[in-house]
This record gives C-alpha cells, sequence and structure tokens, in this order.
C-alpha cells in the first residue's frame, strides 16, 4: 500500500460516516463548482420548460422591419434585437433551449441505454460474447465522434430525429466500454466473492450486485455526455444536417444562418453562441463535481 | 519490441475489416441505395441502369464488398458527384491543408497547455491553478465554430490584423508545390508567402486547438501533481539533487507520458473539429470540402473521407502505442 491510499484510509472514518451518497451530497453542496454547475443547469431546464410563456413573441414569424444592411439591435421591446428574417433574436434563444434539452436528453438516453446493454453483455457473459462486443466498439471509436455523426445523420436524411440518433450512435460505444470496465473490476472484488461463496446465483450476483455498483461512473459520465451531446447537436445543426423548419430555432443554426451578418451584427451570433456555452458548462461543471464527489480518486 | 508492434498491427485488421464493411453497407442504407447516392438525387433511370451494372450492383452483397475493397485497396474511392473528379483526387489535394492546420492547432495546445497545466500543478492552490482549472473547464465546452466567429468578428473584422478567410492573399504570387503553403513559401524562396500562409493559419489554429489546449492543460495538471508525490522525487530531493534537475529529468519526463497519448487521442477530434473550423473560415481543406459535400449530399466523398479519416486515426494511435512503448517498457508486456 502506497502512501497516499494509506492516508485515505486513515481519513476516511471521520469523512464519512453515512452511505456513499448522503457523503456525495455533503461534498457537493459545499463544493462552489457544483452550485455554479446547479444554477446554469436549472436556468437552462427552466427556461426550456417555460420558453413558451417566457418568450415575449413567436419564435417563427416576423415581428419588425428588417434589410439586409440595418439588422435592428437589442431594445426595450427585442432585448436581444432581431434576426435577420426580422423575428426576435430573445423569443429564438429560449425557445433554442427548449429544443437543445430535447435533442440532449433523449439521444443521452437513447445512447446509454444501448451502451449499458452492449456493456451488460461484454461485461455479463465474458469470453466470446465480450470479444465480439469490444472489437464493435473499438471499430466505432476508431471514427471520430463528429465525423461518425455526419455520416449516421446523412444516412437517415438529416432532421431532428437523425441529430439524435447520430447522437446517441455515437456516445453508445463510450457506455458500453465504461460499463464493462466497471464490471469486470467488481467481479473480482471481495463481496461477489462472497456472495458466490454462499451460493447466490449468477444472475442475481449480476443484476443485484455488479451492475448497481457499477453505474456510479455511469451517471458521471452520462451528465458530462450530456453537455457535449448539446454541443455536438449544435455543431450538425451548423452543418445543415438538422431541421429546417424554420418554426424550430436551434442555436447551432442560428448561428450558422448568421454568418453573412457577422460584421454587420455580431451579435446574433454572440446570443445563441454564448447560450450554447451556458447549456454545455452548467453540466460540466456538475459532472466534475459529480465525480470528484463520488469517487475518492480525484478529490485534489 | 517488435512483437509489441506486429500485435498491435495484428489488431487493427478485425478493425478496419469491420468498418470498411459498415461503410459499404452505410451507402447501400442511403436513401434512394447506392446508385442514387453515387450519381445525385437527379440521376436519369437509364443512368441508373449503366452504374448498377456498372458496379454490378446486381450481384449478391458479399461479392459486391470484394470487389469494392478490391478497388479501395487499389485508389479507387469512387467519383464526387458535386466536383466529378476522383474522390481519392480531392482528398490528396485538400487534405495538406488539414495537416498544416492540425499541426498549428495542436503547436498551439501543447507549447500552451504543458508550461501550464505544469506551473498550474506546481503552484496547487493558489489563483493560477484555480484559473487554469475554470479555464480549461470553460475551454472544453465552448463550440469551435462559435469561438471562430469570435476570433474572426475581433481580430480579423475590427482590428483588421488577420485574414478573415481562406489559406493565402489570392493576390499574392505564390506557388504551390507540395500543397503544404507555409512549406511551398520556404522552398519557392518566397518567404512573404509563407508569413501570409503562416498568418492565414492562426485563427483557426486556435480555434481548432482550443478543446485540445483544455485538456492538455488538464491532463499535464493531474499528472504533474500526481508526480510530485512519488516517492523517486522524495529519493532526488534526499539525494540533494539540484531542484532544476529533479524537475527536468524527474518530474516532467514522468508525468509528460500521459500527455503523449493524450496528444494522439487529440487527432481523431482534431479531423472533427476541421469540418467546423474550416466551414467558419472558409479555409479550403479537408473538412471545408466534406462539409459542402454534406449539403450537395456527395455520399461518394463521404464515404472516401470517412474511411479515409479512421485509418488516420488507428494509424496515429497505432504509433502513439509504439511511442509509448518506447518511453515507458512496462507497456510493451501489458
Amino acid at each position: 500500500m502506497s502512501l497516499s491510499q494509506a492516508e485515505t484510509v486513515a481519513v476516511a472514518p471521520e469523512e464519512t460516516g453515512g452511505s456513499l451518497g448522503r457523503d456525495a451530497w455533503r461534498r457537493l453542496r459545499r463544493n462552489p463548482v457544483a452550485i455554479a454547475g446547479a444554477l446554469l443547469v436549472t436556468l437552462f431546464v427552466v427556461v426550456a420548460l417555460l420558453a413558451p410563456w417566457l418568450a415575449p413573441y413567436p419564435p417563427d414569424k416576423p415581428v419588425g422591419q428588417v434589410t439586409p444592411v440595418s439588422i435592428p439591435g437589442p431594445s426595450a421591446e427585442h432585448w436581444f434585437g432581431l434576426d435577420d428574417l426580422g423575428r426576435d433574436e430573445f423569443t429564438r434563444v429560449l425557445w433554442g433551449a427548449r429544443w437543445s434539452l430535447v435533442i440532449g436528453v433523449v439521444s443521452l438516453l437513447l445512447g446509454m441505454a444501448g451502451g449499458l446493454l452492449l456493456g451488460l453483455l461484454a461485461g455479463a457473459f465474458g469470453g466470446w460474447v465480450d470479444g465480439v462486443v469490444m472489437r464493435v466498439v473499438d471499430m466505432m471509436l476508431s471514427v471520430p465522434g463528429l465525423l461518425f455523426a455526419i455520416g449516421v445523420a446523412a444516412m437517415l436524411g438529416s432532421g431532428l430525429d437523425a441529430v439524435m440518433i447520430a447522437i446517441a450512435v455515437v456516445n453508445m460505444p463510450i457506455f458500453a466500454r465504461l460499463l464493462r470496465g466497471q464490471m469486470l473490476a467488481q467481479r473480482r472484488s471481495d463481496y461477489v466473492l462472497a456472495a458466490t461463496s454462499v451460493g447466490v446465483r449468477r444472475r442475481r450476483i449480476v443484476l443485484g450486485h455488479i451492475l448497481p455498483n457499477s453505474l456510479t461512473p455511469v451517471i458521471v459520465q452520462g451528465t458530462l455526455t450530456l453537455a457535449t451531446a448539446i454541443v455536438d447537436a449544435a455543431g450538425l445543426a451548423f452543418l445543415g444536417l438538422s431541421s429546417n423548419d424554420p418554426s424550430i430555432p436551434e442555436w447551432g443554426r442560428m448561428l450558422a444562418d448568421t454568418q453573412r451578418y457577422l460584421s454587420s451584427a455580431p451579435l446574433l451570433a454572440v446570443f445563441p453562441g454564448l447560450a450554447i456555452v451556458i447549456a454545455a458548462l452548467g453540466f460540466t461543471l456538475l459532472g466534475e463535481s459529480l465525480r470528484e464527489a463520488l469517487d475518492p480518486k480525484y478529490r485534489r | 519490441m517488435l512483437r509489441f508492434v506486429v500485435r498491435r498491427l495484428a489488431l487493427l485488421v478485425p478493425i478496419l475489416v469491420g468498418l470498411s464493411i459498415l461503410l459499404f453497407l452505410w451507402v447501400r442504407a442511403l436513401p434512394g441505395g447506392p446508385a442514387e447516392a453515387l450519381l445525385g438525387e437527379r440521376a436519369t433511370p437509364e443512368a441508373v441502369e449503366r452504374v448498377q451494372r456498372l458496379y454490378g450492383l446486381d450481384r449478391p452483397w458479399y461479392e459486391q464488398y470484394l470487389r469494392w475493397v478490391g478497388n479501395v485497396l487499389r485508389g479507387d474511392l469512387g467519383v464526387s458527384t458535386r466536383t466529378q473528379h476522383p474522390v481519392l483526387e480531392e482528398l490528396l489535394r485538400t487534405f495538406p491543408a488539414t495537416v498544416e492546420l492540425a499541426l498549428t492547432a495542436m503547436i498551439f495546445a501543447v507549447g500552451v497547455g504543458v508550461p501550464l497545466g505544469y506551473f498550474a500543478a506546481r503552484r496547487h492552490g493558489t489563483w493560477l491553478d484555480h484559473a487554469s482549472v475554470a479555464g480549461s473547464l470553460f475551454g472544453i465546452t465552448i463550440p469551435v465554430f462559435f469561438l471562430g466567429y469570435m476570433l474572426k468578428f475581433a481580430f480579423a473584422e475590427k482590428l483588421g490584423i488577420l485574414p478573415t478567410a481562406g489559406r493565402q492573399d489570392p493576390l499574392m504570387d505564390a506557388e504551390h508545390p507540395t500543397g503544404f503553403y507555409v512549406l511551398d513559401g520556404l522552398v519557392t524562396g518566397n518567404p512573404e508567402a509563407a508569413l501570409d500562409a503562416l498568418a492565414h493559419l492562426i485563427l483557426p489554429g486556435i480555434a481548432l486547438g482550443t478543446i485540445p489546449l483544455a485538456i492538455v492543460v488538464r491532463i499535464t495538471r493531474a499528472s504533474v501533481l500526481d508526480v510530485l508525490h512519488e516517492d523517486y522525487v522524495r529519493t532526488a530531493e534526499a539525494k540533494g539533487l539540484r531542484p532544476a534537475t529533479i524537475r527536468g529529468r524527474h518530474v516532467l519526463r514522468n508525468a509528460l507520458l500521459p500527455v503523449v497519448t493524450i496528444v494522439g487521442l487529440q487527432v481523431g477530434l482534431l479531423l472533427g473539429g476541421a469540418v467546423l473550423t474550416e466551414t467558419v473560415f472558409a479555409f479550403p481543406g479537408f473538412g471545408k470540402f466534406m462539409a459542402d459535400s454534406i449539403t450537395a449530399r456527395d455520399y461518394a466523398v463521404l464515404q472516401g473521407f470517412i474511411l479515409f479519416t479512421a485509418v488516420i486515426f488507428v494509424l496515429v494511435n497505432l504509433l502513439v502505442d509504439i511511442a509509448y512503448g518506447l518511453i515507458d517498457p512496462r507497456v510493451r508486456t501489458a
């Protein structure tokens, strides 16, 4: 045992005192990074849920006069100004949160479900099943994420569904590898040996003991993946692979649409861009502090 | 060592075979089928039939697959429906630009990231440490294309000190024998052209390099913190070695091991990010060509480019593994 491990063990009793969950919760509440992350995430989710009521104007209809050379900036009536088609920019940024949340959550859940199933198969059965699943995972990881997503989205013919499925597929191997690694580590642990020796069935051990104990890092990864899913979805929309329905304001496409007006109306790019940063930063901060709270290795 | 390399190479074969099957089936799963995918949506029925016969699309799929692999191995990746040039030709034409861009981004990320991470760890718990951690979290989340816009607006449009788009001033009299414009400027004895090409690389390089920079800072910092508490560092201190020797020979050298791996993994991120960065800066590289091919539904290009990227990515990671094995003997037997 190295010195640092000995220190952890010696310090542990006074620091824990309660379940891992309660200990983690206490650490989270005391961590300013976690608080900041939680605030940003709350802001994002509240705006996403309440966008139809918060937004002062319809998101898809022009509400003022614009010409390509004069796009009105922020004013009392239009806080973020108008976009190139005369629509209220503030309204569209608010609605964008809604789509961003939907795309992020759906793609995360799909990817997680697929990945966890693969990881569970590999981790629970081992042997040739493990070999085949992990080779498939390696293969998927051999194409850079964004390019992989572009391929999948193009195959599905672009649109919101295509973007969600593409991001889900790209995230699957990450979760598969994570869960498998966790399960392999847990399989060698003492409590599994104990359960096996008192005659608990294999299925019960895998589903009742190994799986729940392997999920902590999956939760952390899920939070962090939500951040990348939001940024990646914006990237695909920026490249024109998402829906081209004007009543669906997406931050990525809003950025792409304002490209031509960058010098005359730079704020049109700033607002949706900052919105993406706020959403992604919130989930990243929350995920990082969750990881620190749940895993002693990362405490520093 | 040779055995290690051979084993790693052997592991690549199933991955690449699987990937090629996947990409082959991908074009067959496209809306409209492969013939339309290769010819474009406005293809006449006669043209579709001709392509079907030409590519043997009436044969069983495994026969078609073997034929396709044979073509790919001979360098025939099909023809771009948008430009009517062979895909391989387009790839070779656009890839040098992206290599230049990715190198600039990586030099920026490592050149700034390693010192920053190192000093953050040395001054653990100070404002510099906190600022670098906060900055790297921010850097990971900021979308490449948004950062690109902001850089372009601030430095190119407002301040006007750097070019907004492209690889070279179109009015400049420059020759391009190699396709790497900075290098071209140097070999043709035209330092002005080299400097101009370099100036065109700065903003996109920073935009593309920011996420890798954030990652390099974090990894270097964590790694240096680990090493600082190692027994051999204390031993070195106890022996009375000069602090500079300890830092250079013991701390930095060991701490950089994980950084090497991470740098290799960034290649994928750079090639993906290049699609977005090059679009923002109208930088005529592989990524811009790919982005234009998405809009044009030019599937032959997408198929060829994705396959090519995967091969590059896998090979670079193999090289990193080998480099790692050279630096750290423990890896060879693992």
